[in-house]
């Protein structure tokens, strides 16, 4: 690991003023990821500025009954925490299903919108990665790719983005809160990650010495019907093949989808909102047969790799099981849905 | 670049000098000599390093030092009374819940956190979805310990036996707590 100086910060106005003067500056919030790429070599900023201890730890109601959630709530309190499943199950799902108690401890809400790609060629600095070192290559492409994209890659880069928060966050409408040199500003989610295209080493749309600090949730009152699913190699601790985030609004008869919110995780540079499959199922009934529908739509300019063509079939699958249930929830009877393509 | 800090660790104080890459884990490790908390993959995949950070667990490979000063930690070796185990490490005994031990200390942390964040009510990814109430350590199945415990690697296998370990605890508490 290269020596770096430390800095604890006193307020986020300053902590942006220090970073955003100093090229080799980054922020540090739990570190669970970036000591990690301290020790790995992936990266080597030469001043970390602590920003753990500023007060941005709180969940607090907003006026248009949504949520504000500060930078520094971590993980686990943010699951746990009575609004968040109560009203949006979804997200709390997503972060349990992110991965262990004693790491969820740690880890921020800013700092897990930031968390980079466990691609194994990213993370082995003696393979070429145009995310850790633009221009060297990529060889994921001629590699292991059961882990890698099948949405919206690049011919440099085919990583997709580990979280699963940010998964739920997407289906959600969530707003990221930022601190710049130039002031506020309020980025919807969805265009919080970039698409990798020819400059993969960017992750996301923030600017040098640019702070998250906080996670708005609009107030989405259907969203009380809305789950996570994450499909991956072992039953727990593990990163997604695919994950699939939904909420789903529908119509008195309990069958019609009136609206849905669809975000799928694994499978892109980005939490990948999933919009043509939500306009696919507005209006239609929530059947295995018009899901699986929407899911192709959606995935119709899906391009496997090598080794992760099963994840289409799987976007499908898992899609129409989160579906399923959600028609189930709360529902005495689900007539003529889901219940027989179990 | 050298930083003095102070750590409270296991009802002991501590100031020691560290370097900025310094992890809690060496920290404990390699200046203070407190060794419980043990090195396994050093990049917060194995669980080996837990303690409890502030009461709650936490891996420490993985958090440096500087950022923790003025930190209260327990260790394994600092959860019983003097010469009485905790009920956590009384169950790991009584349930045959290890073979080499090298992962003992971090599951024995872990297991306690698990405990104090059932009591809280704190839902799991196992957890049905609906349930207001939350969960109570009674409450924690097979399933649930085995999910809230799946940051804690074994690779002698010892899970069969860690399962029970840890349901044992959780009865154990609920009964001291006289429920």
């Amino acid at each position: 690991m290269k020596p770096f100086r430390y800095e604890r910060a006193a307020d986020a106005a300053g902590a942006v003023a220090t970073v955003a003067a100093h090229p080799g500056a980054a922020f540090l919030g739990a570190g669970t990821n970036l000591v990690d790429h301290l020790k790995l070599g992936i990266t080597s900023p030469d001043l970390l500025v602590d920003v753990s201890r500023l007060p941005m730890d709180q969940v607090e109601e907003r006026a248009d009954g949504g949520l504000r959630i500060g930078a520094n709530v971590r993980n686990a309190d943010l699951a746990a925490h009575p609004a968040v499943r109560t009203r949006y199950p979804v997200l709390s799902q997503a972060l349990l299903s992110g991965a262990s108690g004693q790491l969820r401890n740690l880890a921020t809400t800013g700092g897990n919108l930031l968390q980079r790609t466990r691609c194994a060629y990213f993370q082995d600095p003696s393979s070429p990665c145009n995310k850790r070192d633009p221009g060297s290559g990529c060889a994921a492409l001629e590699g292991w790719t059961r882990y890698h994209a099948v949405l919206g890659a690049s011919s440099h880069c085919v990583a997709v983005h580990p979280s699963d928060m940010a998964v739920a966050m997407t289906a959600l409408g969530a707003v990221v809160v930022t601190l710049g040199p130039d002031g506020e500003r309020r980025v919807p989610l969805t265009e919080f990650h970039r698409l990798p295209g020819d400059a993969p080493h960017r992750d996301t749309v923030l600017r040098h010495g640019e702070l998250i600090t906080g996670v708005e949730l609009p107030a989405l009152p259907f969203a009380t019907r809305s789950r996570y699913r994450k499909v991956r190699d072992r039953a727990s601790y593990a990163f997604a093949l695919v994950s699939v985030a939904v909420a789903l609004d529908l119509e008195d008869d309990g069958r019609t989808v009136r609206e849905a919110r669809i975000a799928l995780g694994g499978i892109a540079h980005k939490p990948w909102r999933a919009e043509r499959a939500e306009a696919a199922l507005r209006g239609l009934p929530a059947t295995e047969e018009s899901c699986r529908t929407a899911a192709e739509a959606e995935t119709a300019d899906a391009h496997p790799l090598r080794d992760n063509a099963f994840k289409v079939p799987l976007v499908h699958n898992t899609l129409v099981a989160v579906v399923r249930d959600l028609v189930g929830q709360g529902a005495p009877e689900a007539p003529g849905g889901l219940e027989g393509s179990r | 670049m050298e930083t003095e800090i102070r750590l409270r660790v296991d009802g002991q104080a501590y100031e020691v000098t560290v370097d900025t890459r310094t992890t809690v884990l060496d920290a404990l490790r390699e200046r203070l000599g407190i060794t419980s908390p043990k090195k396994g993959c050093d990049h917060g995949q194995c669980g080996s390093c837990t303690v409890l950070l502030d009461g709650r667990r936490a891996t420490t490979c993985l958090a440096l030092a500087v950022s923790y000063d003025g930190a209260e930690i327990t260790t394994a070796e600092g959860l019983g009374e003097g010469e009485e185990l905790h009920p956590v490490q009384q169950a790991f005994v009584d349930h045959d819940a290890l073979q080499c031990g090298y992962c003992t200390p971090g599951q024995v942390c872990s297991a306690v956190g698990v405990l104090r964040e059932a009591a809280q009510g704190w839902p799991s990814a196992v957890t049905e979805v609906g349930a207001e109430g939350g969960i109570s350590p009674e409450a924690l199945d097979h399933d649930e310990i085995a999910e809230r415990m799946s940051g804690n690697l074994c690779r002698c296998g010892a899970y069969v036996n860690i399962v029970p370990a840890v349901a044992a605890a959780a009865e154990a508490t609920a009964e001291g707590a006289g429920r």
